[in-house]
């Protein structure tokens, strides 16, 4: 839904705006409800000439939305309702008073946080990325051009030659923000040496790893950055046509980019004669239909031509022989973004930001058993205990880390033990993980590695395309033996038979799916291989997740007869009377934990 | 980087081509790397992970299917490390494929099972949690074809070649990961899809996965016996090797090797699936006597004895001239010598024709005349690698399906630009740049102004022209007025058509024409034939690689009989029945006195009847009661002629009508050779046992000349084929050692001489290549208020000739049961016709009944009949006017008319 333009003049200031976040996260939980009550609350209290409501892109703070920002004050409101929004309105903007009530609150008995800058999850992010997010209405292409946008496609078209921008790019050490971290100069240098005219540019955004939303939020805070970091590459490369591959899945980013696009080439920023420096470029959207491997370069391109989306053997390299057979240049959405920023800023000012073999910032999105889930945005070499415990506030309940999963689902556990880690892709690959696109997974103490393997297994399994035999069925294999290990069924040489196949489907696989999709298996062999024992000869699962080896009970001591878990038992196997010790019949349990979720006194056990 | 790369193979130094991937280099030299997905004849895939080998300086191991050498590249293929990744790769493999072997017919010929063996897997390192059971999918209820999900080891074979050599995309697989299948896209039966049976799919399976569904059960690969032969369909000569189970004497399938010439392995839906008539229990297997209008069964002597003395009483009484001898294009080079000869030395007479007059004696008076030969110029092969292809009256891909792969190939792995002239929409139009639809009957008209528009524009080469031809001057001031506009009326093809057309075959560095009978058949087939040969001159594309005038041969041996001297005009290797010198040759070859005179052609024959002036006619292995033209009249004939002697393989339409009917062996049973339309004379040998009571084709002919007199007695084929080479200087060096493996394509004079790959380099055969002026000539009969339509004949891709062969397969029958006619969905509309429905076509020589086509494909105005049909036949309506040079009836056009029964 367009903001309310009837509120906006271009040239009109307020005297205060209230940022609401629009991303897919905040819209979920109902931003625009609340959105359409502050409007109809301003109006109310006759504030329409003074007070500005702005839809934004994301602003990462994902777990926390619906979120707004009160500018100029800077004051950081969460999780709001429509019932919230009367009091917001009179309490702030009518009396002055700021609501404590609606603000951040770090952890129980902490006092509020009102001001966004303070808070530990925005302050120890840096944003080159992401640093429109909230700033600006996405929709309106004035916001993008007033925070210095299209400032760096003026720079190159006036200023530089493509061998310049390349040269740029190079020396910025940007690498392929898609996971394989190739040198993003250095691809665009392959492909304008590349013989052929009628070159492509491609911006893959068929984010499909589960729980990875960096690129969609990317898009839908601030897709013209996106357009600007490929009208940059096509003028270093001599493309004159590029295709944005983006997931069906999601609307919001692909209305937002439909709206950029237009507003572009109305500005003559796509199109022929773009700036009158002569050089043309235009682009349109390709949806994909959600196959994972679309992802992968070559099947993504296959995709593009409307044949079936399978990984095809390099040589040659897109760059040679790319979409319908031209030269092809393909980046990912973050990896585009950076661009103008490099331009704008320079490469040593980039370069200066990261570690020795990676440079600049990575956005990851934090999810899983983490206080705070969103979007962030490190310096590379931020270690992964600082965006755990200090962006991401550690594991909500006092429950204990057990493991951070980076890179997607082809991408490895790393215990507690390597917390300290610096976040490069080296250091990564190291541990037996990956950076991807930038997933990132916490896991806590109730949560079985032998599982977690079991669940990527089972990802991986179905959206393997089925072409080379070791991912097809090595993938299928491995989740099989997985699968038997967590009912119960496993043996003592199924460690090594996992051990060996997965280190052969990692060797033998055709594309970056199949050689990676071991890595949960690896990773989890390697640092929590007593789990797998504890499955295997003690028939037990210590997180107590694998259901064919727990079994629930409860503690007579504890348990106050509050008859709670008996009303969530979907299967009615819990028996007692009121303030009396209740009793689990075994034989209706259908091991589902509802009871124990219930439970206020921790009287459930498993074991 | 050097031209010629070396690189190191398990240690051992190996030269190479640039090019090549690491399995060629193996395979060339004979270092075996196992390999499931590979076919030479698709581009790499990588799929299987089976080739993988070490390469130094490469982190992983690499396939070496995919990966292309270079200079001083390492290899190791059988490293612990990579045997063991193959290992795991084979246990995956048996993840899925559920088969079993002892059922499987491809048990014994099965790469999986030999890899499995060599690597010695456990059986149940990774045990299968759920079995499939057989479930119906996209090859249910096709009769050709059937897939066993189960045995399917998804390499994609069946899928790439289907897309990259067929280039029919039939297939495809479904859904993803460890789930896919092949299938057809959107899973509709293969029935209902674009599949074209050609069958390749199961050609490259390396498992029992696809296979033929008649063959299932019939005998196992280990058990069976391969014999090499030549395809008995169409004028390709595909290589193929006639699967045989012993037991039973019956052929099981037909393969055919990847790498054989002419075809690489691949065959059409005939040649794989319409071999069940060799064991048709309507097999002839007792010579047959007609007394009182009943065949009574006969012994060998009695029949032949008969025949001699009635052909001796006929000949004595009425002169040799009156007995006339159609030999056979389906029959081998030795068979057609032995006949002619019979003919011409025994009876006495040159009246000996076969079916080439119906097909291509306009190609053979026009192209002898311009160029000194009447053959293809040029070579299969060379198709592939030219720039510009013009396909005119050619239904390539239906009558020459596998010529069409290479036509497919030079267009869509190649480049190449095809034009199709073609007055219908044909299935090759896919791949043009350009469809010229001109009106049947009007090709005169568009060559000519084709050429104006490259002399008008210069387009034309000048030194070839001037050190290479004569006759250039008059042809041009011909052609001076013969505008593209002026052509347009003619033709209904837009002017600016045909100025594309000649500026895309004129500008292309190699041009080749491809035609057959849409240029033959006609009142001006000959001037049709020099029409192309004026154009091919025009612009040097002659006597070079990838260019010519490529005229298709209908028939197996059809290119033979005509060497062979089938004909009524020449001896074996086009040379005169007028010319005494060549006569005396023959004369003291044959010991015997021969006529000076020319025979009749086919048509002439029957028509010589109705005048009393023939007699008998002989017929060894066609059918003209189906195949020749205004059949009411052919009938009559073959009705009133005093005796008629038919050999064939079954009672066809004609043998009802003989005196004498002579059961013979059919080419899987026989030894001989088989020229096909590239000049290639290649081997045909015995496979199975021939029926008991049958006999061959030339020791049938040899006894009835015995018996007349004149002693004929031969070893085998192999002696006849010495004697042919004795006395035909273009078969001089032919013998069966020398074509064992591959044939030679004549001119191929003598036992040194390597055989001819295209004709008329730096010099044409008669010298200079002769330009000749044409003028255009309307068909013998248009269009009329009461007969308002166009009404051509042709082929279609699963019938041959007159279906004797063709329509005892399962196959075949499922997919073609019966004949129609195509009519364009307009007039049908107007005149009530609906998909199916039962119509009348009629001419003023005929009526038959058949079925509407209903299609877009067919201009408005015309109508198209296929002729393979005895129900509703086709030639109960075409004319038997002739081509007055060639004698060629014109099939392509007559006036029609048609309306709902």
């Amino acid at each position: 839904m367009p903001t309310d333009t009837s509120q906006i003049g271009k040239t009109k200031t307020y005297r205060a705006q209230l940022l609401i976040c629009a991303g897919t996260g905040c819209v979920s939980n109902r931003a625009f409800k609340v959105r359409d009550a502050l409007v109809e609350e301003i109006k109310k209290q006759d504030l329409v000439e003074e007070v500005q409501v702005v839809a934004t892109g994301c602003q990462g703070f994902c777990a926390q939305g619906p979120i707004i920002i009160v500018q100029p004050d800077g004051i950081f409101y969460q999780m709001l309702t429509v019932d919230d929004v009367h009091l917001l309105i009179e309490e702030h903007l009518v009396k002055g008073r700021p609501v404590e009530k609606l603000m951040y609150i770090p952890s129980k008995g902490k006092p509020p946080i009102p001001k966004l800058s303070d808070i530990a999850f925005f302050s120890k992010q840096r944003l080159i990325v992401l640093k429109n997010r909230g700033l600006i209405d996405p929709e309106k292409i004035d916001e993008y051009i007033a925070r210095d946008g299209y400032q760096a496609l003026a720079k190159v078209l006036t200023s530089m030659t493509p061998e310049q921008v390349i040269d740029e790019i190079k020396a910025s050490g940007l690498r392929g923000r898609g996971g394989a971290g190739f040198s993003t100069g250095r691809k665009w240098e392959l492909a304008r040496e590349a013989s052929g005219n009628g070159k492509y540019i491609i911006c893959n955004a068929d984010e499909g790893d589960p729980g990875a939303f960096m690129d969609r939020s990317v898009i839908e805070s601030d897709p013209h950055a996106v357009l600007e970091g490929m009208l940059i590459g096509a003028y270093a490369i001599g493309s004159e046509y590029g295709y944005i591959y983006i997931r069906e899945e999601y609307p919001l980013a692909m209305k937002r980019l439909h709206i950029a696009i237009d507003q572009a080439r109305e500005y003559g920023l796509l199109g022929d004669d773009i700036l009158g420096c002569g050089f043309n470029f235009d682009v349109s959207v390709h949806r994909g239909a959600g196959a994972f491997i679309c992802g992968e370069e070559t099947s993504l391109i296959a995709s593009l031509e409307g044949r079936t989306p399978e990984p095809r053997i390099r040589p040659p390299f897109p760059a040679q022989s790319g979409l319908w057979g031209k030269p092809t240049n393909i980046n990912n959405v973050e990896t585009w973004t950076n661009v103008p920023a490099i331009i704008n800023r320079g490469s040593e000012w980039f370069s200066s930001i990261g570690t020795e073999s990676s440079k600049g910032t990575k956005v990851f999105s934090v999810v899983g058993k983490v206080t705070n889930t969103g979007l962030v945005e490190v310096p590379m070499g931020t270690t992964l205990r600082e965006i755990v415990h200090d962006i991401g506030g550690g594991i909500p309940g006092g429950k204990r880390f057990k493991a951070v999963q980076t890179g997607g689902p082809s991408g490895g556990c790393i215990p507690e033990s390597l917390l300290d880690l610096p976040i490069d892709y080296e250091r990564l690959a190291e541990v037996g993980s990956i950076m991807g696109s930038g997933g990132l997974i916490v896991m806590d103490e109730e949560t079985c590695m032998v599982d977690v393997a079991r669940y990527f297994l089972d990802f991986l399994r179905s959206e393997s395309c089925g072409k080379c035999t070791t991912c097809r069925e090595g993938i299928a294999a491995m989740h099989d033996i997985v699968a038997d290990i967590c009912n119960g069924q496993g043996k003592p040489e199924h460690i090594g038979l996992l051990q060996d196949l997965a280190e052969a489907v990692k060797d033998a696989s055709l594309c970056a799916l199949g050689g990676t999709a071991p890595n949960p298996v690896l990773s989890t062999l390697r640092y929590f291989n007593d789990e797998y024992e504890a499955h295997i000869k003690d028939k037990k699962c210590p997180a107590g997740v694998c259901q064919a080896l727990i079994k629930y009970s409860i503690d007579a001591e504890k348990c106050k007869g509050c008859t709670l878990c008996s009303k969530h038992c979907p299967e009615e196997a819990i028996t007692g009377k009121t303030k009396e010790a209740h009793i689990i019949d075994e034989e209706k349990c259908i091991k589902c934990g509802a009871c124990r979720e219930s439970c206020k006194f921790e009287a459930v056990l498993v074991e | 980087m050097s031209d010629i790369p070396t690189i190191t193979i398990n240690g051992k130094e190996i030269p190479a081509r640039a090019g090549q991937t690491i399995l060629d280099v193996a395979i060339e030299n004979g270092i075996e790397i196992p390999n499931l997905c590979h076919d030479a004849r698709l581009k790499p895939s990588g799929a299987c992970r089976l080739c993988l080998v070490e390469v130094e300086g490469q982190k992983q191991p690499v396939t070496a299917c995919t990966f292309e050498i270079s200079e001083g590249l390492v290899v190791k293929t059988e490293t612990d490390f990579i045997r063991r990744l193959r290992k795991t790769v084979l246990e995956l493999l048996f993840y899925e494929h559920l088969g079993v072997c002892t059922t499987c017919d491809d048990n014994g010929d099965c790469k999986l099972q030999r890899y499995a063996y060599e690597y010695q897997l456990d059986d149940d390192v990774f045990q299968i949690s759920t079995v499939n059971v057989a479930q119906e999918n996209y090859t249910t209820g096709n009769e050709a074809i059937e897939y066993d999900p189960d045995k399917c080891i998804r390499c994609g074979r069946c899928i790439r070649i289907c897309e990259e050599v067929q280039m029919d995309s039939a297939l495809t697989f479904k859904d993803r990961a460890a789930n896919i299948e092949v299938t057809t896209a959107f899973d509709i039966p293969l029935n209902d899809s674009t599949c074209e049976l050609c069958g390749q799919c199961i050609s490259t399976c390396p498992t029992g996965a696809l296979y033929e569904r008649q063959a299932k059960g019939k005998g196992q690969c280990k058990d069976i016996l391969r014999t090499r032969t030549t395809c008995p369909y169409c004028g390709v000569g595909c290589q193929i090797d006639l699967n045989v189970n012993p037991k039973t004497n019956k052929i099981v399938r037909v393969t055919s090797e990847v790498g054989c010439i002419p075809n690489d392995g691949n065959l059409c839906a005939k040649g794989r699936f319409a071999m069940d008539f060799v064991a048709s229990e309507k097999r002839l297997t007792c010579p047959l006597i007609k007394r009182n209008g009943e065949f009574e069964k006969a012994t060998w002597d009695e029949a032949t004895n008969f025949i001699a003395e009635r052909l001796t009483k006929i000949k004595t009484q009425n002169g040799p001239d009156s007995i006339a001898g159609l030999s056979s294009a389906k029959c081998t080079n030795e068979d057609n010598y032995i006949f002619q000869k019979f003919i011409r030395a025994v009876i006495g007479t040159n009246n000996v024709d076969h079916c080439a007059r119906l097909c291509h004696s306009s190609t053979v008076a026009g192209l002898a005349r311009a160029f000194g030969s009447g053959a293809m110029t040029n070579s299969i092969d060379e198709l592939k690698n030219s720039a510009c292809i013009f396909i005119i009256g050619s239904n390539t891909s239906e009558a020459h399906p596998v010529i069409a792969l290479s036509i497919k190939e030079a267009v869509a792995r190649n480049g190449a630009k095809l034009i199709v002239a073609d007055p219908r929409q044909i299935d090759i139009v896919r791949f043009a740049e350009l469809h010229l639809s001109q009106k049947p009957g009007t090709d005169v008209a568009l060559i000519n102004a084709m050429m104006n528009v490259i002399i008008s524009e210069k387009l034309l080469d000048s030194d070839f022209i001037n050190d290479r031809t004569e006759g250039f001057d008059a042809m041009a001031e011909a052609l001076k007025d013969f505008t593209p506009e002026k052509a347009e009326e003619i033709t209904t093809v837009p002017a600016e058509k045909i100025r594309q057309a000649a500026r895309i075959y004129a500008g292309a560095l190699t041009a080749t024409i491809v035609y057959s009978m849409g240029i033959t058949q006609h009142t001006t087939g000959t001037d049709n034939v020099l029409s192309l040969a004026n154009l091919s001159m025009l612009t040097g594309n002659l006597g070079k690689e990838s260019t010519g005038v490529n005229p298709l041969r209908g028939q197996n041996n059809v290119q033979g009989a005509c060497d062979i001297g089938a004909l009524p005009n020449v001896y074996p290797g086009y040379q005169s029945v007028e010319d005494s010198a060549i006569r005396a040759k023959f004369e003291k070859a044959w010991a015997k006195e021969l006529s000076g005179n020319k025979g009749l052609t086919v048509v002439e024959i029957f028509h010589a009847v109705e005048t009393g002036d023939i007699k008998a006619i002989y017929i060894m292995g066609e059918n003209p009661a189906l195949s020749d033209p205004n059949l009411n009249r052919t009938r009559k004939a073959l009705d009133m002629v005093d005796f008629l002697v038919v050999q064939d393989i079954f009672l066809s339409e004609t043998a009802q009508y003989a005196e004498v009917v002579l059961p013979s062996f059919c080419f899987a049973e026989k030894d001989g050779t088989f020229t096909n339309t590239e000049r290639r004379v290649q081997r045909v040998r015995k496979a199975v046992t021939p029926p008991a009571g049958a006999r061959n084709d030339w020791e049938i002919v040899c006894e009835v000349a015995t018996k007349m007199g004149y002693r004929m007695q031969y070893d085998g084929a192999e002696t006849i084929m010495n004697e042919i080479a004795s006395v035909t200087p273009i078969y001089g060096g032919i013998s069966f050692d020398r074509i064992d493996s591959v044939g030679l394509q004549w001119p191929c004079t003598d036992k040194d001489h390597p055989g001819t790959k295209y004709l008329h380099k730096g010099k044409f055969t008669r010298g200079r290549g002769k330009f000749h002026p044409v003028e255009f000539k309307a068909p013998a009969e248009e269009p009329s208020d009461e007969y308002p339509f166009v009404l051509s004949t042709g082929r279609q891709l699963y019938q041959y000739h007159t279906g004797t062969m063709t329509r005892k397969s399962a196959v075949i029958n499922q997919v073609s049961p019966t004949g129609y006619v195509e009519i364009h969905i307009e007039d049908a509309g107007k005149l009530g016709i609906a998909d199916g429905d039962t119509v009348e076509v009629a001419t003023i020589r005929g009526r038959v009944s058949t079925l509407a086509k209903v299609t877009r494909t067919i201009e408005r105005g015309w109508l198209f009949m296929p002729f393979h049909f005895c129900e509703g036949p086709a030639n109960m309506l075409t004319i038997d006017a002739l081509d007055p040079t060639a004698k060629i009836p014109e099939y392509k056009v007559c006036a029609a008319t048609i309306r709902k029964e």
